[in-house]
């Protein structure tokens, strides 16, 4: 990277950063990549509201009985902690930053399809996670991210409704950013990039842009369903009114399963991205890559039952989805098995971003394999409810999604601002991230097993080494967030300029200026074969 | 208890070293997996490092040969976890005829226990060693769920319907109990101790209690207090010889069918009178919705039970005018399949 020979021209070029100043200019903004920055800035604030109360909840752990918080505050944080993790930092994360601000650049494009309603996204976003914010300074909720029924509808004593207001608002946005990207991605193709061009970042986009589409208006039905019984009495969940606590069950992880999924295809397509450019290969096997990213989007569907294996369904009823869920697996496993094979022979370089990559495969086949015991009936109902499940979801969201959304920020970081961030504290950054998620999360599969359930903030007195090393790795992973925080924003100032390609990669995003220009290319752009690493000259860049 | 720091949960059940069987598998193929993804990753990482700048790699587009080998492994080794994992699952929800049932209540945040024999606890269970336990289990108000590690068995526990749950315990000693479905604010305090004790100290903790009286001596009191007996037998249909056997009834959307009278029946027919009408009576009977306690409903449920029931072979039909039975005080059988009486779980 020292490498690139500096362009003084680059100071004067016109950008979409340097187009305009004002406040009027980024709040109206219709570029995507203008919004994508705005929704970069909303999710790391989310990040850090959520993040904090993990680390009151941990610090509240390290002993059995710890009087650092009561009981109701302590539902409060998890509860807190799994709203704004889940609705307003996961499932935005990755689409609405990196995929609102690649999206065009990788197919080509302008823009989106629809910029205004791009805008309209933000804003419904930004809404929904106020009310929720609201609902915290009001006092909190206590039902847990999953609002199970009748005690989120008829037993809390908590402000339910305003927090599902704001999930419900949020919802929308997510529905048109899918409506925007399926569109875009359907119409709004360069010459030349036919659908099995496409990066694999598109594809599992795509797949992404499916499921919000199609699943996030039934959690909007169920969860306006919970506030029709909370404020009029209508009987739909609660057995005492004539419901069925059951049915919320179901349509809830009918929208929340798909939603993991949500959160992590997009990782997956920017692990894609990073493997193939840090080994310079073309990627291994891309067709089944794509089409697992759709099969996954699709799978995804057909599984939500196995959180309900001791819910009190039938025992067949749990064979269907057990055999489901394991189904799923195998394109997950797919991915990790091409992702191996394009490092084979690679001329692989250990930069942040593939350091982020390298770490996303290894906790995600942790996460991964880990999934295949709570698929299986008989283990299951036993480790259900427990820090067991907590481990496995978090290797899946943090190990996976968080790192890969780290690393994508790293990868197309120089794309979005000009500036090259400091690679020494980018490398060990990554390294502590690594280190310190293992440490707390690793001892939870340990504590899951002996059956410390979840959501408990007191617990037996033989579960405290565990807990022990849990918090201390939770410190490490603060440290580990809070150095990228640090040296991104310095960056800004002072990181040397990035040239259009720094690490010298395939894909149209690089063949525009660092940061580009408001219309994206000067000339619109002709796609070749993806992943031409064997034809790119590295010598002359 | 045992509260030292150990590795593994303890085996205190018949169905623990089952489970711990499989995990054992699952964690074999787990750790083979996550060696060879990590080891793979490191030896590419150092064999094939970018050794200078201008370095440029083979061109490898894929091979469909390895992804169908790396399809079909996978879903090889799938496929028997699912099957194993079924296997242990289906024993785990199939309980022996000679299981001995224990009525558990979940309540905001307590655990209601009740022994057949009468003796009631809160937040402990007692059970004898080696004797097969089928918990029959309801919530009064949320979502509970009824959990023992050192057993292996977990069930959600809800509101307006009964689950089960059953084991054999096999070691003699003090296990934890958990809730393990939040239900609010002192969530992480709903819990307990399973006690398995040797038999004959079973049976002097069951005698310890002089003024315990069995469910179904509960049940037959609240049935003549609420005036039950004013019309069953009488005007009602009868109940004597009513349990497990399939009864000719109206339901709520008129259609004339017959179902089975097992628990959950009985139950909706205390609190929802004219949800399953016997045919050839008309709807008389007040809901004991908002009268009844769900103990109280247990025990009515048993005192019913106690008037005879599977063992006769006649289906059950309507009455004929005036032959009313006399209740008796009989032992309850139960000789019902061990999955057919509950709405949930089987």
């Amino acid at each position: 990277m020292a490498s690139v020979a500096y362009i003084p021209q680059y100071d004067t070029r016109e950008t979409y950063l340097n187009t305009n100043y004002s406040a009027a200019s980024w709040l109206l903004t219709r570029d995507h990549k203008r919004i994508a920055i705005l929704y970069m800035f909303s999710i790391t604030l989310f990040f850090a509201i959520g993040g904090s109360a993990a680390v009151i909840m941990r610090l509240q752990l390290l002993t059995p009985h710890s009087s650092l918080v009561e009981a109701e505050t302590y539902n409060k944080l998890f509860t807190l902690h799994g709203i704004v993790m889940v609705f307003f930092f996961l499932v935005p994360s990755i689409p609405t930053t990196l995929g609102n601000f690649l999206v065009p650049l990788m197919i080509g494009a302008r823009d989106l399809a629809f910029p205004r309603i791009n805008l309209l996204s933000w804003y419904l976003f930004i809404t929904g996670g106020s009310l929720a914010l609201v609902s915290l300074i009001q006092g909190g909720v206590d039902t847990g991210w999953t609002f199970y029924t009748p005690y989120s509808s008829t037993f809390s004593n908590t402000h339910v409704v305003l927090a599902i207001c704001g999930i419900f608002i949020a919802g929308f946005s997510s529905i048109l950013t899918g409506l925007n990207f399926i569109v875009t991605i359907h119409k709004m193709r360069c010459p030349g990039m036919t659908w099995f061009r496409l990066p694999l970042f598109i594809w599992s986009t795509y797949a992404t842009s499916i499921i919000f589409v199609l699943a996030t208006p039934v959690l909007a039905i169920t969860l306006a369903l919970v506030a029709l019984e909370r404020i009029l009495g209508v009987g739909i969940f609660d057995p005492n009114l004539g419901g069925d606590p059951i049915l919320f069950q179901h349509m809830f992880w009918f929208y929340s399963h798909p939603a993991v999924y949500i959160m992590i295809l997009p990782g997956m397509g920017v692990v894609s991205e990073l493997i193939t450019a840090f080994s310079r290969k073309h990627v291994f096997g891309y067709e089944y890559i794509a089409m697992a990213s759709l099969s996954i989007a699709v799978l995804g569907f057909l599984v939500w039952a196995h959180h309900m294996f001791i819910a009190g369904i039938s025992i067949y009823g749990g064979m269907v989805f057990s055999i489901l869920s394991f189904l799923v697996a195998i394109p997950s496993a797919i991915k990790v098995f091409n992702w191996m094979a394009t490092l084979y022979k690679g001329s692989i370089s250990l930069e942040t971003p593939m350091l982020y990559a390298l770490g996303f495969i290894g906790l995600f086949t942790v996460g991964g394999l880990t999934g295949l015991f709570l698929a299986t009936l008989g283990i299951d109902m036993h480790v259900h409810d427990t820090y067991f499940v907590i481990a496995h979801f978090h290797y899946i969201m943090v190990g996976g999604a968080v790192m890969a959304y780290m690393g994508g920020l790293h990868f197309w970081w120089p794309k979005m601002t000009g500036k090259l961030y400091p690679e020494w504290w980018g490398r060990i950054s990554a390294i502590i991230l690594f280190l310190g998620f293992n440490l707390t999360f690793f001892p939870q599969f340990l504590l899951g097993y002996l059956g410390m359930p979840r959501r408990y903030y007191a617990y037996a007195p033989e579960f405290q080494v565990y807990n022990v090393m849990s918090t201390a790795g939770a410190s490490i992973l603060a440290v580990g967030y809070l150095l990228p925080l640090g040296y991104l924003l310095w960056s800004l100032k002072w990181g040397p300029d990035a040239g259009p390609n720094p690490f010298k990669a395939a894909g149209l995003e690089w063949q525009t200026a660092s940061p580009p220009p408001p219309d994206n290319f000067e000339q619109t752009p002709i796609a070749g074969e993806p992943y031409n690493y064997h034809e790119m000259d590295f010598a002359n860049e | 208890m045992d509260t030292t720091f150990r590795l593994f949960p303890q085996q205190a059940s018949q169905g623990a070293v089952a489970v711990d069987h499989l995990v054992l598998f699952e964690l074999g193929v787990s750790v083979f997996f996550i060696v060879l993804i990590f080891g793979l990753i490191a030896y590419f990482a150092i064999r094939y490092r970018r050794r200078s700048p201008t370095e440029k790699p083979p061109y490898i587009p894929g091979s469909n040969a390895l992804e169908i080998t790396w399809t079909l492994i996978p879903l090889l080794i799938t496929v028997v976890m699912f099957g194993w994992g079924a296997k242990v699952f289906v024993d785990a929800h199939t309980a022996p005829d000679n299981a001995m049932e224990i009525f558990v209540i979940g309540k905001q945040w307590m655990w209601k226990i009740q022994h057949p024999e009468g003796r009631r606890e809160i937040n402990t269970l007692h059970v004898p060693l080696g004797q097969p336990i089928k918990l029959v289990m309801t919530s009064q108000d949320v979502i509970h769920d009824f959990s023992i590690p050192d057993f292996r068995v977990k069930q959600d526990v809800l509101p307006g319907m009964y689950t089960t749950e059953w084991f054999v315990p096999t070691r003699v000693g003090e296990y934890h109990l958990f809730c393990d479905q939040y239900c609010g604010a002192k969530h992480g305090e709903m819990g307990g101790t399973v006690v398995v004790c040797e038999p004959a100290d079973y049976e002097r903790w069951l005698a310890g209690d002089l003024t315990a009286e069995p469910p179904a001596l509960a049940g037959k009191k609240l049935f003549t207090l609420y005036g039950c007996n004013t019309c069953h037998g009488q005007y009602g249909p009868t109940l004597a010889g009513l349990y497990g056997h399939s009864v000719d009834i109206i339901d709520d959307h008129g259609v004339r069918r017959t179902v089975v009278a097992d628990e959950a029946y009985l139950r909706e027919s205390i609190i929802y009178p004219d949800a399953k009408l016997v045919y050839g009576y008309p709807n008389r009977m007040p809901s004991f919705k908002s009268t009844l306690s769900e103990e109280q409903i247990l025990d009515l449920i048993e005192y019913i039970k106690s008037l005879g029931g599977a063992a006769e072979t006649s289906p059950y039909v309507g009455p004929p005018i005036g032959a009313a039975t006399q209740p008796t005080d009989a032992e309850p059988k139960i000789t019902n399949p061990p999955f057919a009486n509950y709405r949930t779980n089987q």
